[in-house]
């Protein structure tokens, strides 16, 4: 198993994958979080879906984590990106029959490939909270906010709390992603399908059937990230998240081991 | 090399099936590949060659039948593809690394030497491309990575699907020299082509199969037995070439016209009957000499297609 998350690292390690997802993970944290600060109480928003976070808000313990928070969803789609195309890519390039030649089992190539995007979407989050909560601090004095609050003891338990959230968020995301690499076999066609399902058609359908939202895949990965709202709960997030992946991990699983590799 | 669990065969295979739908893309084929030979996989394009060698490797799932490689059961390849190297359909490698890096992945992956990636890169003379990206390639250069990854494990089998596709005559030339070098240190090479005449010098065994069936394995020499030697001659004037061919159909002997000379199927030891003949008739030939058929025309012969 080991030898299969190393030589998968080595395949993620690559400077163009490397360097452009956290370049973009980079980009949207320091976006997102110059947002928040750097419009504090306007009335064009500065949160979430045009909410007005105001700097009393920004004060208070989990205000240094607003911009984390916000750039959750995003990191969820870039894991879906990169899980997506790193197992589908095995089809389109014809590589899979050299993995499976090397490594015959093929539960534990695939559990191996999940191990390591594992640690590369571990690598995302840890960026996205660096990056946010630094440029919180730095940004705090032009929004006069009091950041007193923000290194209680309470701070960092909401940080570790939203840290584990996100990380969850992202990794179902990615989850998501592999799952639908594994089903298409086709990149782009994997990316396409779960950036659509996840940003439009999800929307239209919650927005078209109410109540359906609960019920959803990506707005339950996304909730969770948010540690659950008034609407939703983040224990019925996790719950509908998890039979969400289970069973679509199983289906794979099932047509993985047993599909021919004739590519 | 391991040596455990080396068998009479490297490879048998009995009753090996596949069908996809109503088609069969191996029917029914039986076959040995005796250890430390170098045996020829031929037929031409669609016949079952790479759907044979993909459930050799455990990659497909046969139909019916079984097979078993370095004594062990397909139906379990972790236990025998530990020593067995595999080049299956053409290279295939991620385009955005490194010849190195994309070796690496798969020592990695089999748990072999970091060591062997550079040592190999050398045997097949990517050595000072080996940092540059496997999509910058030459279809030759992608080739030969492509063995040196089938060489990683040091395998006591090794299996190549089309080896020299791509290759410059020089390639193909150290590709033979490669197999047969590996050969020589014991291990067994199962190496497959469409044309027959590049596996006719260097294999002691054949396989051959025409539309998914085994059409003949056994050893080389056996095909080069059924080889009838021909005689080809060439008048010194071609106006005579039909005159000499109605003499010598005369003599009870086929006669094939080809270009400008004569193609008799006779025994070599008729050819001074044929020049007293042509000289007491007036026609002076030209040439006169033996000619063997490649094993790739007996093939045809045996199997009644056309080349």
């Amino acid at each position: 198993m080991i030898n299969v998350v190393i030589a998968e690292l080595r395949k993620l390690r690559r400077p163009t994958l490397l360097l452009s997802t956290l370049l973009t993970v980079t980009l949207l944290s320091g976006l997102f979080t110059s947002i928040v600060f750097l419009r504090v109480g306007s009335k064009g928003g500065n949160g979430k879906r045009g909410e007005t976070i105001t700097a009393a808000e920004l004060s208070h313990a989990s205000g240094f984590l607003y911009g984390f928070k916000l750039v959750g969803t995003l990191l969820g789609l870039v894991a879906l990106c990169v899980f997506a195309s790193q197992t589908a890519q095995e089809y389109t390039y014809g590589t899979l029959r050299n993995l499976l030649v090397r490594q015959p089992s093929r539960m534990k190539l695939l559990l191996g490939k999940f191990i390591s995007m594992k640690i590369f979407a571990v690598l995302m989050v840890v960026l996205a909270g660096v990056i946010t909560i630094s440029l919180s601090y730095a940004l705090s004095g032009h929004a006069k906010v009091n950041t007193d609050q923000w290194s209680s003891a309470t701070a960092a338990h909401l940080l570790a709390q939203s840290a584990l959230n996100i990380f969850i968020q992202t990794l179902s995301y990615g989850l998501f992603g592999m799952i639908l690499g594994l089903l298409f076999r086709s990149p782009i066609s994997a990316i396409a399908i779960g950036v659509i399902w996840s940003l439009i058609l999800e929307t239209i359908l919650g927005a078209v059937l109410s109540g359906t939202a609960k019920w959803l895949p990506a707005a339950n990965f996304s909730n969770i990230g948010e540690g659950g709202t008034l609407e939703v709960s983040y224990k019925h997030s996790l719950l509908i998240s998890a039979i969400y992946l289970v069973l679509g991990s199983a289906l794979v699983s099932i047509l993985f081991k047993r599909r021919d590799v004739a590519n | 090399m391991n040596n455990v669990g080396i068998s009479k065969y490297a490879i048998e295979v009995s009753g090996l099936t596949k069908v996809y739908g109503d088609r069969a893309a191996l029917s029914n084929a039986n076959f040995t590949v005796p250890s430390g030979s170098i045996c020829g996989f031929v037929g031409p394009n669609g016949s079952g060659k790479t759907t044979t060698i993909r459930m050799l490797l455990g990659l497909i799932t046969p139909t019916s039948g079984t097979a078993k490689v370095l004594g062990e059961s397909i139906s379990q390849p972790e236990k025998y593809l530990p020593r067995v190297g595999a080049m299956i359909e053409g290279p295939a490698f991620y385009p955005a690394l490194s010849g190195i890096e994309n070796l690496k992945v798969l020592a990695n992956l089999g748990g072999f030497p970091q060591s062997r990636v550079v040592e190999l890169l050398a045997k097949v003379g990517l050595a000072d491309r080996g940092k540059s990206k496997f999509k910058t390639y030459s279809l030759g250069m992608k080739q030969r990575l492509g063995i040196a990854a089938a060489l990683l494990p040091n395998p006591d089998l090794l299996m190549l699907d089309e080896p020299t596709n791509g290759l410059d005559p020089s390639g193909i030339h150290e590709v033979r020299e490669l197999i047969r070098d590996l050969a020589r240190s014991g291990t067994t090479v199962f190496v497959s082509s469409h044309l027959l005449s590049e596996l006719e010098m260097i294999c002691e065994s054949l396989v051959m199969l025409r539309e998914g069936k085994v059409l003949f394995s056994g050893l080389t020499q056996d095909l080069l037995k059924a080889q009838r030697p021909l005689i080809v001659t060439k008048p010194e004037y071609e106006i005579d070439l039909n005159k000499l061919k109605l003499l010598i159909e005369g003599e009870g002997h086929k006669v094939k016209v080809s270009g400008d000379q004569l193609e008799i199927d006779a025994p070599i030891d008729w050819a001074p009957n044929l020049n007293r003949m042509a000289f007491e008739s007036g026609i002076t030939l030209a040439s006169i000499a033996p000619l063997l058929p490649s094993l790739e025309e007996t093939f045809f012969e045996m199997t009644g297609d056309e080349k």
